[in-house]
């Protein structure tokens, strides 16, 4: 039976011979993830199941990641009991302090996530890893305690939405831009439970640290999963990041999808997410006067070395608008010290930058980088809530990180042709 | 099981950040969350939620994070069931793993208003008002997810599961 790229991996991991959208399978998970936030709740549900020790001491990564460097004394509570479990269970990959980035970022960057496996995280964005041909998606603390304690989660396999990107876009338009381009065309419920896989000849050519921005924002449009078949790109990233292990798989070309989108990049401009909702999209040009009271780039949707280098080249020779405040997060130590060793970290304190430690920062509200009543922010993140950034009257746009960095020159949102 | 109570009101695609916003994260204790539930958007449910009280929402609710806090909070608060047109995924398992019932109804989610009350019987999927004994059909609950309920969430499942042997 022809299948998808992830009915594949699904059916692989269930030991079984092929599945079909619908189907509930109990699926062998590879690796588990939770962070600061999300692990106390999965460590009590773990406790309480009872099991002596976890399912595989190298399969688990725990990532203090959210408001760390500790924000207060609340977190500080959380990460001591989320690193006390991490030693009592002699847990391989537990993260923080200096060895800390997002998680999103630091296990690909690691080698800890590769095509072919089923990673299961309790965290929404976990759907990042598709990039690599993983099946990878986000659940609750509830669903990873359980995985700790058996190594096993129960799924129904989704039905897969083909979105095919063909055409030559504008060096300006990224990975970013076309999905947000597509969640405004199909919305925030367009993909709700279903697969959004990738292809055609424009992500053919994409850069990996783009496929993940895209893959990162397929729950965005309510998707369980987001997915690229791996290919030479995928392999050479494999090949720098991680030891042997991948299984590199791809739809058969008689595969079923429940719908096909084609998505023509050639004419794209620039896309811009008005609050209060990543569907809420517009051209740049489109944008009108949105004067700034911050700009933030990073987070696992745009936090990697490429997406920097992006900003820097904007930002180089110029200064962020007086009275706005640009804040800068590399999204791993090692983003960190390659920007500091390139000079992108220089040039982004010449444009008088704040750059902040490898963590989430102000991208859920956190701190480092709130946003008082009234106030406005563009950033490189992927959700724009109300409140998602800060106080509930404030407001949140979302762009690529050139955009980003023009629009602190500007002050206001706009392109680096404005500069 | 049957539930019986009032009627809140919200929109569509309302968020996790609006059901609790990550501003509360730094606790994880579900009666803390509980009192911030819904601020931003219901400053007074937290105060004056009752137990057994339903929210009845629009479509794709619960979209967002992954955070199992947004169902804690909500079943912390007193709430007995959440009727929508339709949930976000992540939403929907955490729930039922939780022990938090959802019902999916299209007619419920556009005909049932705020203040109203309503009797549930979730096992039938039934909906009815109290006031005038109108019903509304539900999707069914899948046999899995009712065995879930019935076990009282997925922690006891799985509990039962490891004692059969059937979790390695
Ligand atoms: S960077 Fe933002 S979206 Fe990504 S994991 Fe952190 S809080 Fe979530």
């Amino acid at each position: 039976m022809p299948m998808t790229i992830t009915e594949k991996i699904l059916a692989e991991h269930a030991a079984r011979e092929t599945v079909s959208p619908g189907d509930l399978i109990q699926v062998k998970v590879d690796m588990a993830l939770a962070n600061d936030i999300t692990a106390p709740i999965a460590i009590k549900v773990f406790n309480e199941i009872g099991r002596e020790t976890v399912f595989d001491r190298d399969a688990v990564a725990l990532v203090a990641d959210h408001f760390v460097p500790n924000k207060d004394i609340a977190s500080a509570q959380q990460v001591k009991f989320v690193r006390e479990f991490a030693r009592l269970h002699n847990i391989t990959h537990y993260y923080e302090g200096g060895d800390v980035g997002i998680e999103h970022v630091i296990l690909p960057e690691k080698g800890l996530v590769l095509p072919g496996q089923v990673v299961i995280g309790a965290d929404s964005h976990t759907c990042t890893y598709g990039a690599l041909g993983a099946f990878s998606t986000g659940v609750g603390s509830t669903d990873l305690g359980v995985i700790m304690a058996t190594g096993e989660i129960w799924l129904k396999v989704p039905p897969t939405i083909r979105v095919n990107i063909e055409g030559t876009p504008s060096p300006l338009v990224g990975g970013k831009d076309l999905i947000l381009h597509l969640i405004g065309m199909i919305g925030v419920e367009g993909a709700r439970y279903a697969t959004l896989e990738f292809g055609g000849e424009t992500v053919r050519r994409m850069p990996m640290y783009q496929r993940f921005t895209m893959a990162n924002m397929a729950i965005e449009a309510g998707g369980k999963n987001g997915i690229f078949e791996p290919d030479d790109s995928t392999r050479a990233f494999v090949d720098e990041h991680s030891v042997a292990g991948a299984v590199y798989h791809r739809s058969d070309s008689d595969a079923r999808y429940e719908r096909v989108i084609t998505i023509d990049a050639t004419s794209l401009e620039p896309q811009v997410a008005f609050p209060h909702s990543p569907a809420n999209v517009r051209n740049l040009s489109e944008c009108g006067d949105v004067t700034l009271d911050q700009v933030f780039i990073g987070s696992c949707t745009n936090g990697s070395l490429d997406d920097l280098r992006d900003a820097a080249s904007v930002l180089k020779g110029k200064r962020a608008a007086r009275g706005l405040r640009l804040i800068v997060i590399p999204g791993s130590p090692k983003i960190y010290r390659e920007a500091v060793r390139e000079g992108i970290a220089e040039t982004l304190l010449d444009a008088n930058a704040v750059i902040g430690p490898p963590c989430c920062g102000p991208c859920l509200g956190g701190h480092m980088g709130i946003l008082a009543a009234g106030e406005r922010a563009l950033a490189t993140t992927n959700r724009n809530f109300v409140g998602r950034m800060g106080h509930p009257e404030s407001e949140v746009y979302l762009s690529n990180p050139s955009v980003a960095a023009a629009s602190a020159v500007l002050g206001k949102i706009g392109g680096p042709g404005e500069l | 099981m049957m539930f019986q109570g009032k009627i809140w009101k919200l929109g569509d695609d309302i968020d996790t950040d609006l059901i609790i916003p990550a501003r509360f994260l730094n606790v994880s204790e579900a009666s803390e969350l509980a009192r911030n539930c819904l601020a931003d958007l219901r400053p007074e449910f937290a105060s004056s939620v009752r137990s057994g009280d339903v929210i009845v929402a629009g479509g794709n609710f619960g979209c967002g994070s992954s955070r199992e806090h947004a169902p804690l909070a909500i079943k912390a608060s007193g709430v007995s069931l959440i009727i929508a047109r339709s949930f976000a995924r992540i939403f929907y398992r955490n729930a039922f793993n939780i022990g938090l019932p959802l019902l999916e109804s299209r007619e419920a989610s556009e005909e049932l208003a705020e203040d109203d009350e309503v009797r549930v019987d979730l096992a039938a999927g039934s909906i009815e008002r109290i006031a005038d004994s109108r019903r509304f059909a539900s999707s069914p609950v899948p046999d899995f997810m009712a065995e879930i309920i019935k076990a009282g969430g997925l922690v006891p499942y799985t509990i039962e599961r490891i004692r059969k042997g059937e979790a390695v």
